[in-house]
């Protein structure tokens, strides 16, 4: 059976409120340019795979708003409710059973348009939890606090993982805030849920991404640079925080080690290149590094003054500034995979690691990274 | 990574019995039931199980992320994958699809898909008004029953269908539900003067020419050939899936058949090898939201021509005991748990090639049809067969 390639990739610059655009519209911009960008049209995409939520759009079967911008007309639209990474895996997948040549994944979201803490909300059970008003940003509190006690990790540490991001944002044309910020500045921040501050959550964002992902021979025709999917990992963790460890992240790390060992990855600090993962505060950075293994347990504070995830250091992680510098929620999997393509590509311009040969991409769902999609890309 | 293509099979499956309250389990609670009765078929552990594709419609239960909490506390997705497709009316069958690639695409050796609504906690109606443009069609023409009032109306204009007609589809189908023991409306003596004398709900829809709507859950297992063998030697394997979209607005098209019914269906006969549908098909379980709907639903599916479906009817080829049987189950017009409706399709064309229908069986089954139908009037088609495809 053949492989799987993603022969290009589009984005909108995010933005905080794109009141000037629709969702379709924003979706519309991202398929337009991609055809361009390919010299394609709709008649050489074989099907469409799109990331919405219905909480976050405010309309129930939210991909219906954006049959017209995907071209979906007589053809094939299938919706993954949730984060684009998840999304990217069934248009894989849709190759690999040898069902379609072609297939065309598309994220969007626009944070501008509904209260994100209600939206949060709503991800906790109806029956127990909900009432206790627990969104994104307190459930977090409580996760870097548990993080924080075990490990000795410092809110300098943390607030080092916003500045790295926001700086590296400068160099991302697409990237939401493009500020660079000090330590002081994130500590100073009004207190959010303790120990988290303003500065440690990532700002709401609009914006859409596309990818067409291609079989082995149809993308060698359409492009000279294929970017290779090469390993997939997907785990799932408890659904209550009381039946989690909330001080390490179990399902990616499981989903990491999966990812890893289908696409050959041994010692991930030397083996990839680059990663771009879905950091939803600053802890939570430190806390990936650990469960992709690019540390050891309770290191991640450490791994980050030692520079190893900046851009000129041993596994730089998010060169286009991460979640915590653009944040249209549920496209960020996608982004990273974006990302990731446009490194491995030599595309990125002035946030290029030099000679990306392999990169990791991370999604995830819900609150505190409960679901996990883990995916590796190769040049070669 | 290089993959290799595998045949798929419905090794397990699990119904819950559809109400239209459950006020005696929550929504974890009544997933469960499925989801244990699809492994108890498949003689199954949740060890077992490789990975869940899970879905319902967020709004008509208020619950985002439904996946996560119902994957871990009514199925078993603890440390596993889990993924939520959502499509409206089509989502089972959009679970059933993205079910069917996770196996195909030899990712994965077997898939527990499940679809599930509790709407009594909820609001569909009000759900689904959100699901229109708030500019220019909210106003308008929202909701499920405006829309489909509006096709059965340009429908019967067009080709001249009776009321009398539609009727004698409720009463076709929820007499078949009777031998149904999941079904939720069970009406082995309705009448087709009971349907047309009730109440009017919209113009020319009748109260028992709609859907009901129900609590209940569904789940499958499906497996690859390897682990077929080692589960079931009565699997239903898939012979083709498809999906066909048209425009965003419905009323952009003409409303008086079903395009994307046509589109999709063409597609999967040509894949499964099908060349006259009401032969080569032993059976076909479809989505009918309304009564009107299955009659013009049976034309843009080619078991007849345009303009027929009430002549299809009228000749009894499609009652139980006709030539080519459409839903035996009792349909949607007897059971409509939103996100489950279409899998519970998948599920009965499963079960009828199984031969495990029981009352309900119809006669030496080698091939069956599924459809879903929703969004903006989308349609998705299985078809499903004793022997593997190749």
């Amino acid at each position: 059976m053949d492989k799987v390639a993603i022969v290009g990739c589009t984005q909108t610059k995010y933005e905080a409120d794109k009141i000037d655009q629709t969702y379709s519209e924003l979706v519309f911009e991202v398929v337009k340019k991609l055809h361009n960008d390919l010299g394609i049209n709709n008649d050489d995409i074989g099907c469409v795979i799109t990331s919405s939520n219905d909480f976050n759009d405010g309309r129930t079967i939210a991909n219906m708003a954006i049959q017209d911008a995907v071209g979906s007309v007589r053809k094939a639209e299938s919706r993954v409710s949730g984060d684009g990474a998840f999304a990217f895996m069934y248009g894989a997948m849709r190759i690999f059973s040898e069902s379609y040549d072609t297939v065309m994944v598309v994220s969007h979201c626009k944070c501008s348009e509904v209260n994100q803490y209600l939206v949060n909300n709503t991800i906790f059970d109806p029956y127990y939890q909900r009432h206790l008003g627990l969104d994104q940003v307190s459930s977090a509190g409580l996760m870097a606090n548990m993080y924080m006690n075990k490990y000795n990790v410092t809110e300098e540490q943390a607030a080092r993982v916003v500045v790295k991001n926001r700086k590296n944002a400068l160099n991302n044309p697409y990237a939401h805030l493009q500020e660079e910020i000090t330590i002081k500045k994130v500590l100073d921040s009004k207190m959010m849920a303790y120990p988290l501050k303003e500065l440690d959550f990532p700002p709401f964002s609009d914006g859409a991404v596309a990818m067409l992902l291609a079989k082995e021979d149809v993308a060698k025709k359409m492009t000279e640079n294929p970017i290779w999917f090469k390993g997939y990992g997907n785990c799932t963790d408890a659904y209550y925080l009381g039946n989690r460890n909330m001080t390490d992240l179990i399902g990616l790390e499981l989903a990491a080690k999966e990812a890893y060992r289908m696409a050959g990855v041994n010692n991930p600090v030397d083996d990839l290149d680059v990663c771009e993962v879905s950091e939803n505060f600053s802890i939570h950075e430190l806390m990936i590094y650990e469960a992709l293994g690019l540390c050891d347990k309770g290191e991640g504070g450490t791994f980050i003054e030692g520079g190893e995830t900046e851009m000129n250091g041993s596994v730089p992680v998010n060169p286009s500034g991460g979640v915590l510098s653009s944040n249209p929620t549920m496209a960020n999997g996608l982004i990273r995979v974006a990302e990731i393509v446009l490194q491995l590509q030599g595309k990125a311009d002035k946030r290029q690691i030099p000679n990306a040969k392999t990169g990791l991409a991370y999604g995830m769902n819900g609150i505190c990274s409960q679901g996990n999609c883990v995916l590796i890309f190769g040049g070669e | 990574m290089k993959m290799t293509k595998h045949d798929v099979a419905v090794v397990g499956i699990g119904q819950t019995k559809f109400r239209s309250k459950r006020r005696d389990v929550n929504i974890p609670e009544m997933i469960y039931e499925a989801v244990k009765m699809a492994l108890d078929d498949a003689q199954l552990e949740p060890k077992d199980i490789d990975a869940l594709v899970i879905g319902n419609m967020d709004h008509f239960e208020g619950i985002n992320f439904s996946e996560l909490m119902c994957g871990i506390e009514a199925a078993p997705g603890y440390l596993k994958p889990v993924v939520k497709v959502a499509t409206g009316g089509t989502t089972g069958s959009s679970l059933a699809i993205c079910g069917y690639h996770h196996v195909a695409s030899g990712i994965y050796d077997n898939v527990l898909v499940i679809g599930w609504e509790k709407l009594n906690e909820g609001g569909a109606t009000t759900g689904i008004i959100t699901a229109f443009d708030p500019v220019w069609e909210r106003p308008s023409l929202a909701g499920a029953l405006g829309p489909l009032a509006l096709m059965a109306g340009m429908y019967s204009a067009k080709y001249g269908i009776t009321a009398e007609q539609a009727a004698k589809v409720t009463v076709k189908n929820r007499s078949n539900a009777a031998n149904n023991p999941f079904a939720h409306l069970q009406m082995p003596n309705i009448t087709i003067d009971y349907v047309m004398s009730s109440q009017m709900i919209s113009y020319p829809l009748r109260l028992h020419d709609c859907c009901p709507q129900s609590e209940g859950a569904c789940a499958l297992i499906y497996a690859n050939e390897k682990e077929t063998k080692k589960i079931t030697d009565n699997p239903a394997w898939f012979h083709a899936v498809e999906t066909a979209h048209y425009y965003t607005f419905g009323t952009d098209d003409k409303m008086y058949d079903l395009p994307t019914a046509t589109f999709a269906s063409k597609k999967a006969y040509k894949k499964a090898g099908i060349k006259n549908p009401v032969k080569d098909l032993d059976v076909a379980e479809i989505y009918e939201p309304t009564s009107w709907s299955e009659l013009s639903w049976t034309e843009a599916l080619g078991f007849c021509k345009p303009g027929e479906g009430g002549k299809l009817l009228d000749e009894g080829i499609t009652q139980m005991s006709g030539e080519f049987p459409i839903n035996p189950s009792g349909g949607v017009l007897s059971t409509n748990p939103i996100g489950a409706t279409a899998l519970v399709r998948v599920a009965e064309a499963a079960t009828q090639v199984m031969g495990r229908g029981e009352k309900r069986q119809v006669p030496d089954v080698e091939k069956a049809l599924a459809m879903g139908f929703g969004g903006s009037l989308w349609t998705e088609i299985l078809i499903l067969g004793k022997e593997p495809m190749r």
